[in-house]
């Protein structure tokens, strides 16, 4: 028997307030981070940084155990990037825990860098692949996965791909292989942003009706609006009740959060800028963006 | 009842032919079993495979080991990437699927996943050069030039059943990715009969001669002391270089050979473009040798299908056409 979306989740307790304010706080930095990486380099996928930053604080703040001091501890759980033009979101996200010194942010892009533009897991610590030839992620982490259960690990595999990615063979591929093997310690996350390198997606290559897509490659199938806090830790939570309840926590359904995300999430200016996949911002917006981000969050924060 | 005799008709190969001679000693399934024993003693070898296990000899493993092997479906980019995972959980992945798929199908996961973090992946190649009759979506005469461009890529084209039971754990053990090119089923045993261990990166010297000297690899080496010995009732004395390793490539053992002046010929089961030939013609040019070398090997085009022995006659490979090479050439 499988549990419906709608039975986990009136199962599950909501998030606590302070739990949805702490995670809302770290994307707050996270794309603060983002913003300032932007800058070095005068361009770049702020946009989509921007937009990810809920689910990546999500996901470093709340989900994965790991050890900021020891990037390779063995019980870590593993965030796979798959999108490796998407590094400048992870980068903060990985400040944010600590992993990557804040100071180092400002490297960014630059010669001899560990954060270059491009994710790659032989320049930085904490990035566990090196994303960027689109549709991997998931592949590998099926890899990981399968690894971990047999070496009878608890850790977990949580894969960050785009609806882009969605394109791509070899990402449906893997989400076959996931589902014929049961993997229970996989989960991914989509970001659905609508926007591919040549514009939206629905011009590009229609992915939709993506949910059914997923429910019927056999994945636990949750849709939520990837800007929402609580709604992201409440997917996870009904993830992990699952798992509970299949009591063997590294088989069962593998896992999928769609997540609706907005380019430029949390600055206005951003935000309504005509959709691009490389963002041009002017040298004296940096500020502006800085300013609308802080006082959007500190308007809603004390609300 | 017909008493009309006629002369067999050959058929064309399938894919689980084997190119043995009638009557040659062969080994079953060497990879297989090497891969099973190898298992026995590091738990850390897991086997995957893309539809392709009972070709690739991996059902032997399985069989041995069915908690460490994994079926991933007619699907090489999950192959190779989720091999790619293994690895970093710090499991010794051997992945098979025949060269063709691994070559051409799953190259950026192999360069990307694999080999640009170094990862000590075992790619399992079967039906290498021209291996099965099936024609051109089989036959995988450049798998050896695509995969000499990628950094990190230990590649081994071994000649007969005692080279891939020794290669094996060397394999496992050598950091970093690999990639066999598997002989399958019943495997010509032959290196037997010579004082010969294969060492990885290492080319070896298994018969000397006067007159000539073939420098060769994979099954051609096995032609090419058949060569040798056929060449001697024509009083030409022939020296064999076995060069199971193509890359990193022994270049001191095969350019010590070559500096000489007998007749140089390479041979190997694979286009002329980018292989064996090209390997040693660039180790030649890059010393300064100044010396000529006859490329035997498989025409820059798409072949024919058929049964191989027509095929490997056709295109050279067989040990009268290198005989009549070699002839021609001393004049």
């Amino acid at each position: 028997m499988t549990l419906s979306s709608v039975e986990t989740a009136a199962a599950v307790a909501a998030p606590e307030p302070e739990r949805i304010d702490r995670i809302r706080a770290a994307a707050y930095r996270i794309r603060h981070y983002a913003l300032t990486m932007g800058e070095v380099q005068g361009q770049g996928y702020v946009g989509q940084a921007l937009g990810a930053a809920d689910m990546l604080a999500a996901v470093y703040a709340d989900q994965l155990s790991y050890r900021a001091d020891d990037p390779h501890w063995e019980g870590r759980d593993r965030f796979l990037l798959s999108t490796g033009h998407y590094a400048i979101g992870h980068y903060a996200a990985l400040a944010e825990a600590g992993i990557v010194p804040v100071a180092e942010l400002e490297t960014y892009g630059s010669d001899d860098s560990r954060l270059p533009m491009s994710g790659m897991s032989t320049y930085t610590p904490g990035m566990e692949i090196s994303g960027g030839s689109l549709g991997h992620g998931l592949t590998i982490a099926v890899g990981m996965a399968l690894g971990l259960r047999l070496q009878s690990s608890a850790s977990r595999v949580i894969n960050f791909l785009s609806d882009g990615e969605l394109d791509e063979g070899s990402t449906w591929e893997a989400a076959m292989g996931a589902h014929h093997h049961q993997l229970g310690n996989l989960t991914a996350m989509v970001d659905i942003n609508a926007l591919q390198a040549d514009g939206a997606t629905d011009t590009v290559l229609r992915t939709e009706p993506v949910t059914e897509k997923w429910e019927s490659f056999g994945w636990y199938t949750q849709r939520v609006d990837g800007n929402d806090v609580g709604a992201l830790l409440a997917a996870f939570d009904n993830i992990a009740a699952r798992r509970a309840v299949a009591g063997t926590s590294a088989s069962g359904q593998p896992s999928v959060i769609l997540c609706d995300t907005k380019v430029g999430r949390g600055v206005p200016l951003l935000e309504t800028r005509e959709k691009a996949h490389f963002m041009r911002i002017e040298e004296h917006e940096w500020q502006i963006c800085r300013e609308q981000l802080t006082a959007g969050y500190e308007g809603t924060a004390s609300a | 009842m017909s008493t009309v005799t006629t002369k067999p008709k050959l058929k064309t190969s399938a894919m689980i032919a084997s190119f043995a001679d009638p009557g040659q000693k062969t080994t079953s399934a060497p990879f297989g079993h090497a891969l099973v024993k190898a298992a026995e003693a590091d738990s850390r070898i897991v086997g995957l495979t893309a539809d392709l296990g009972k070709y690739t000899d991996m059902h032997i493993f399985a069989k041995a080991f069915p908690e460490r092997f994994f079926q991933m479906g007619m699907a090489e980019q999950l192959l190779f990437g989720a091999a790619a995972g293994m690895a970093e959980t710090g499991l010794i992945p051997f992945a098979s699927t025949y060269s063709v798929f691994a070559a051409r199908r799953a190259y950026d996961f192999l360069c990307l996943d694999i080999a640009e973090p170094n990862l000590n992946v075992n790619i399992i190649g079967g039906l290498p050069g021209l291996t099965t009759g099936y024609g051109p979506s089989h036959q995988a005469t450049e798998d050896m030039a695509i995969f000499r461009g990628m950094p990190n890529l230990t590649i081994v084209d071994p000649c007969d059943s005692v080279d891939i039971e020794q290669a094996v754990p060397q394999l496992a053990a050598s950091d970093g990715p690999t990639y066999l090119r598997l002989l399958r089923g019943n495997v010509p045993t032959v290196l037997d009969e010579y004082d010969y261990k294969f060492e990885l990166g290492k080319a070896k010297v298994l018969r000397g001669g006067n007159d000539v000297v073939f420098v060769s690899s994979g099954l051609m080496t096995m032609r090419a002391l058949q060569a040798a010995d056929a060449l001697a009732k024509h009083n030409v004395d022939v020296a064999v270089v076995h060069t199971p390793t193509i890359k990193p490539f022994d270049s001191a053992t095969v350019l010590a050979e070559l500096n000489t002046d007998r007749l140089a010929v390479t041979l190997e089961n694979h286009t002329v473009v980018g292989g064996l030939f090209e390997t040693v013609a660039s180790a030649v040019v890059t010393a300064g040798l100044g010396k000529r070398v006859v490329p035997i090997a498989l025409p820059d085009q798409f072949l024919d299908a058929g049964a191989l022995p027509t095929l490997h006659e056709r295109y050279g490979l067989s040990v009268d056409r290198i005989v009549a090479k070699v002839l021609a050439e001393l004049g």
